[in-house]
């Protein structure tokens, strides 16, 4: 111990900030495509039609009882039989994450819509809004309100969780340290640099989603 | 014209009948209250009115136009009827001034400025536009969601429950003022509600409602004096049923004495060939009992519950039957003491007994 040198952070820094801009609009696809996708889920699976609610939580289930970074590996490898060409690995994470989140998003908007009193939408059809617009003028926005702490704490985890793209060798801020680690010959000041900038990132937003919480509260 | 038909109209909840042929009008500029115990349907006549429920019979008229009936089932947004309920249900996301606009999205920008000012100025909060449901009381809150209900100007208001979240001071307060905004806009509506007071206040018209049927269409001066059927009788107003037996056609003996009235009896409609020694049971309201010191006929005060201006006494005869009296509270006597009373009935009302 004690032969720490993180002098090797300074030069490293423009190679890990592209890593970590990766992973800032990684997380940020993910997070925006996914609850979009997600409340799609979400109204299909309140949809009274079966079929589609059966298909949409048959989504939801799956997606939500495979581990992730075998999501991720699997997609990196049936992405290309698809569509015929090979993506690249950043490209593959981001349609892997926006799929993943959204079964995990879509059970928080679905606990959101079914807690909006039914008074509101008799109150918004009596006001002569059909049920889409109800559902759009009053539902959902009402939905997002109430659940946007838990929303921004899946989005945390989102955020920690896009780590594991290292598993196709998406260069991320994880893969940045390690590989600024091994160009540096110095992987444990690196990884403690990454770390840091995890939880410097992390521990700001759970700061954000009790402020939101206890102004929700009042 | 009237601006609501319901006939024969019937609904279940699975197997179980809640509306058994329904049928009332009501004319243009009206109030209706549907008044009775919970369970007893007033709601779901609301609610098919308004078109959340469909009826598995009958027809419902709206201005004219079939609105339900077996081949159609107008969705409750292309009914133009105005509903205001228990718990409000404003949206909470939206200002006060957005909330009342809701209604009023076809309309201009402006054009839907000037109604919601109209609206708030109606409803006595002009100004607060801007403010969010939260910030503001129960009272005011119910009378937003009036505001919002009026503002797109729809064929008929229905209001369900709309003063019970509300202290006893404040809903007479707003049953009136409601009241008094409908009539100013000319608006027909139907209140449901389980408590008289607020349908004396509010309706001009009420019908009581007992198993899915309505069992008297009346005035409420009419329901309290004239009841049709025993259970009207039982459930509006104060009172209590003594045994008499018929002398003619205008008097009636009971035990207080003889009650005679200038016009015939009220029967209820079972009993219109009422005739000499027929039995019956005579409705005696709290003030058809007057207190009088020089009276042969004594009672005895068994409970006593002072009400302000008068004391409402329940007394025991001599036989063991119990009647009430509203007494001015100036007569103060303990229980125990016996007093003189005597019957000042205007008219007889009576139900043949056994049934």
């Amino acid at each position: 111990m004690g032969d720490f040198d993180f002098s090797v952070w300074q030069p490293s820094l423009p190679f890990i900030r592209d890593g970590l801009l990766f992973t800032l609009r990684l997380t940020l696809i993910a997070m925006s495509g996914g609850i979009v996708l997600g409340t799609l889920l979400a109204l299909a699976r309140l949809s009274p039609n079966r079929w589609l609610a059966n298909a949409a939580s048959l989504y939801v289930n799956t997606m939500r009882s495979i581990p992730l970074v075998l999501v991720i590996l699997w997609f990196f490898l049936v992405i290309p039989y698809l569509t015929g060409k090979p993506v690249g690995a950043e490209t593959s994470a981001m349609i892997t994450f926006t799929a993943f989140e959204a079964a995990f998003y879509c059970e928080i908007m679905r606990a959101g819509i079914q807690g909006i009193p039914r008074g509101q939408v008799a109150a918004a059809q009596a006001l002569g809004l059909s049920s889409t617009q109800t559902m759009v003028h009053v539902v959902l926005p009402q939905a997002v309100r109430n659940m946007l702490p838990v929303l921004l704490t899946q989005t945390i985890v989102l955020f920690q969780d896009t780590s594991l793209v290292w598993a196709i060798g998406a260069k991320d801020l994880l893969k940045a340290a390690d590989v600024a680690g091994k160009n540096y010959n110095r992987p444990v000041e690196m990884i403690v640099l990454s770390a840091l900038i995890y939880f410097a990132i992390c521990f700001s937003l759970s700061i954000a989603v009790r402020q939101i919480q206890k102004r929700g509260q009042q | 014209m009237p601006i609501l038909e319901v006939d024969r109209v019937s609904h279940a909840y699975g197997k179980q009948p809640v509306v058994r042929e329904l049928s009332f009008t009501l004319a243009k500029g009206e109030i209706a209250c549907l008044l009775g115990s919970s369970g007893c349907g007033k709601t779901t006549m609301l609610r098919l009115i308004a078109g959340f429920e469909t009826p598995s019979a009958g027809s419902i008229r709206l201005n004219g136009v079939t609105v339900a009936d077996a081949k159609t089932q107008t969705p409750p947004e292309a009914r133009h009827i105005g509903m205001v309920f228990q718990d409000y249900a404003l949206f909470p996301h939206l200002s006060i001034a957005d909330n009342i606009g809701f209604g009023l999205r076809e309309k201009s920008a402006l054009a839907r400025r000037q109604r919601v000012d109209e609206m708030l100025e109606l409803i006595g909060l002009a100004g607060r536009g801007e403010r969010y449901p939260h910030e503001l009381s129960g009272g005011q809150q119910q009378r937003i969601a009036l505001a919002r209900a009026l503002a797109p100007a729809p064929h008929l208001l229905l209001l369900d429950e709309p003063f019970s979240n509300l202290d006893v001071e404040l809903r007479e307060r707003l049953s009136l003022e409601v009241r008094d905004i409908l009539k100013q806009a000319g608006m027909a509506a139907i209140l449901v509600t389980h408590d008289q007071h607020e349908a004396f206040a509010v309706a001009d018209v009420v019908g009581i409602m007992r198993e899915g049927r309505i069992e008297q269409w009346d005035t409420p001066y009419n329901l309290y004096h004239r009841p049709a059927t025993r259970h009207v009788a039982d459930f509006v107003g104060q009172g209590v049923f003594l045994p008499g037996e018929v002398i003619t056609r205008q008097a009636v003996k009971v035990e207080l004495g003889l009650l005679d009235s200038d016009v015939p009896m009220e029967c209820g409609s079972s009993c219109s060939d009422c005739q000499r020694s027929c039995r019956l049971d005579v409705l005696l309201r709290p003030d058809d009992i007057i207190h009088d010191d020089t009276s042969d006929v004594q009672a005895e005060v068994v409970a006593k519950s002072f009400r302000g201006a008068e004391f409402l006494y329940t007394l025991r005869l001599p036989s063991g039957a119990e009647v009430l009296s509203m007494v001015p509270s100036h007569h103060n006597h303990a229980i125990g003491e016996k007093i003189g009373i005597r019957l000042d009935v205007d008219h007889v009302v009576g139900f043949r007994q056994g049934e």
